[in-house]
């Protein structure tokens, strides 16, 4: 039995989770860091839509939906505040790692 | 009473500060800490009047704007939501007043030593912190979870040096993981259920299937993140000691514990039928060993807000060894006659020790504030004859380590008495000495200090005192009294506590004789 569409969607996402959690942990440049986790939300946003489509009616599921739109607000000013914190680190000490001998 | 009257009250602790975070965003700076605490008492009578309600009429339950679940957003109050609700208030009002002090005496006008910020920042906190403890729906928790997490980051970094922004952004990146895998979690489960109350969850959650499983496992490592329990707590000594005092205080008593109580919540009253006997001594594992690690990291540490920050560590994993001990074997439940006498026990233990540990770990943080505002810098050494120059904070600073080693009458001592009671009479007895050698580990560096204070003035270095404000060691000593006080009057927190508690604990005083089975 072939795959349904959103299954596909939802492996995928479950793929790129993976993908980018590691990218949290292996890359360490801050910006590269603040990408990867917002890969992480957009993937959950990903796995999300596929389920809102999964019962094949005329009408896809309002309510992941709506958790998307707020997860993306959410993820917004997260990635906003976490780039502000990194560029003022980065203006106050020259550094973009952690792992930098102080 | 009247239900639109009772229905229009619960959600005043979330409401009130949002709107003081509000007013204080729009005043000029000077005005700032006067709005702050007037909403933080309105907060504290919000807060009591639902403590009241709740012993008259019972658990409460609002639909936000009218909808039901599914669709709508229930608050719900219960016992265990009324005592993180009032003990975020009795430790914020004092906190607030020792910032309002401590801000008003630092000399100029720089943004490090008087941050304009701290009151909005610290008002949304408790806003989210409210949230979470009421709100009744998984989504509407992660949202607020992640409010929580944006503003406690932005408090941690107020000093703006190199080394508080360095930690912050370790700490943010921490706890937007956290989140993520949270919210995987959320998708999955909404997947397999189809709906997000905690309520509905609960009965709808299919028990065996793997997407549940995963689902489960997802939430609760974004959770353990989130809350700092080994070995995931990295970020927090660093985050936790770079921050100012209050700010310290409120996030070593308070925010930790909104993480810890959505575990607890999900662990109970969503995820029943998934916990299984091995999941529970795995998270009891961590809580273990954490007890012991971060209570010897602490003793090692030569700077002060280091080790009352590594301390932390340590007191987390106690909370955690309420898992095991509430999660039994089927085969042995079966074999029971009746629900297990000590559920309760453990139950009550573990929330004990998250409010005791909010009271003492907040007092703890004041008064090591206070050394170090007094001497000037954070060696441990610079507390030598404290005794006899600062007497009262010197004095909040035992009776929080009193709660935190559980020396009766203290809080922390009701906490790791009901643990250990369980414990034996679960026949888990591996994890007793965990609770005894954390105990004496915390007395090591407790005593480590006390001794430092008690020494003579011949060899304090010749320095004179920087003037602390009164206020400042009357509010240490408030926070102290408290982690006290609930250990002497813990039979009416058990009181409102078994409000719709899934492991009820027959109310009655504390009979036991304190000897022997202590620590």
């Amino acid at each position: 039995m072939p795959p349904e569409p959103w299954q596909l969607y939802a492996l995928t996402a479950g793929l790129l989770f993976s993908i980018s959690l590691a990218g949290v942990f292996l890359c360490r440049h801050f910006f590269r860091k603040i990408i990867a986790v917002n890969l992480m939300g957009a993937s959950v946003f990903l796995l999300l839509v596929s389920i809102g489509r999964r019962d094949h009616e005329a009408f896809a599921d309002p309510v992941p939906h709506a958790m998307v739109i707020t997860g993306l607000v959410v993820a917004v000013s997260a990635s906003a505040f976490a780039l502000a914190l990194a560029r003022r680190i980065h203006r106050e000490t020259g550094r973009d790692n952690f792992s930098e001998s102080e | 009473m009247n239900p639109a009257l009772s229905d229009s009250l619960s959600a005043l602790p979330i409401l009130l500060p949002l709107a003081g975070a509000l007013t204080c965003i729009l005043l000029p700076p000077r005005h700032r800490a006067a709005a702050g605490l007037l909403t933080s008492a309105l907060t504290l009578l919000s807060a009591s009047a639902l403590t009241w309600m709740l012993l008259t009429t019972g658990i409460s339950s609002q639909n936000l704007g009218g909808w039901p679940p599914p669709l709508g957003i229930q608050l719900r109050f219960d016992g265990l939501a009324c005592v993180f609700l009032l003990l975020t208030s009795l430790v914020g009002l004092p906190v607030g007043l020792h910032a309002a002090a401590l801000f008003r005496s630092q000399p100029g006008d720089d943004r490090a030593s008087s941050p304009p910020l701290f009151w909005p920042l610290w008002l949304f906190l408790w806003a989210a912190l409210n949230g979470i403890f009421i709100s009744h729906d998984l989504f509407n928790l992660y949202v607020l979870l992640e409010i929580m997490g944006l503003a406690a980051v932005s408090l941690a970094i107020l000093s703006g040096r190199p080394a508080a922004l360095l930690a912050g952004l370790r700490y943010f990146l921490a706890a937007l993981v956290g989140s993520m895998l949270y919210l995987l979690g959320v998708a999955l489960v909404y997947g397999a259920a189809g709906s997000l109350d905690l309520g509905l969850l609960g009965e709808a959650l299919p028990a065996g299937a793997i997407s549940v499983r995963v689902a489960f496992a997802l939430i609760i490592t974004g959770l353990l993140i989130k809350t700092a329990v080994f070995p995931l707590h990295f970020w927090l000594p660093e985050a936790h000691s770079a921050a100012p005092a209050p700010v310290s205080a409120i996030l070593s008593a308070l925010v930790i514990k909104a993480s810890f109580y959505v575990f607890l919540r999900l662990w109970v009253d969503v995820f029943d039928g998934s916990v299984t006997f091995a999941a529970g001594q795995a998270v009891g594992a961590l809580g273990a060993v954490a007890v012991v690690w971060g209570s010897y990291q602490a003793l090692r540490q030569s700077r002060l807000k280091r080790m009352v920050a590594h301390s932390t560590v340590g007191q987390v994993g106690y909370m955690f060894l309420l898992f095991p001990l509430i999660t039994l074997d089927p085969a042995a439940a079966a074999a029971a006659h009746g629900p297990p006498t000590w559920l309760g026990h453990a139950w009550t233990g573990g929330i004990y020790q998250a409010l005791s540990h909010g009271f003492a770990k907040a007092a703890m943080f004041l008064a090591v504030g206070i050394f170090i505002l007094a001497v000037g810098n954070d060696e441990k050494r610079s507390v030598t004859n404290m005794v006899g120059r600062l007497p009262m904070t010197t004095f909040a600073f035992a009776l929080a380590g009193i709660s935190l080693i559980g020396l009766p009458p203290s809080g922390g001592f009701v906490a790791k008495w009901m643990l250990l009671k369980a414990t034996f009479s679960s026949q888990q007895w591996w994890w007793a000495p965990m609770i005894v050698w954390g105990s004496f580990l915390t007395a090591g560096y407790v005593f480590m200090i006390l001794r430092l204070a008690f020494a003579p003035a011949a060899e304090a270095p010749k320095k004179n005192l920087r003037p602390v404000p009164r206020i400042l060691e009357f509010t240490a000593l408030a926070l102290g009294v408290g982690a006290i006080l609930i250990g002497l009057r813990a039979s009416e927190v058990m009181l409102l506590l078994d409000v719709g508690a899934p492991f009820a604990e027959p109310v009655q005083p504390l009979t036991e004789p304190p000897g022997g089975a202590d620590d």
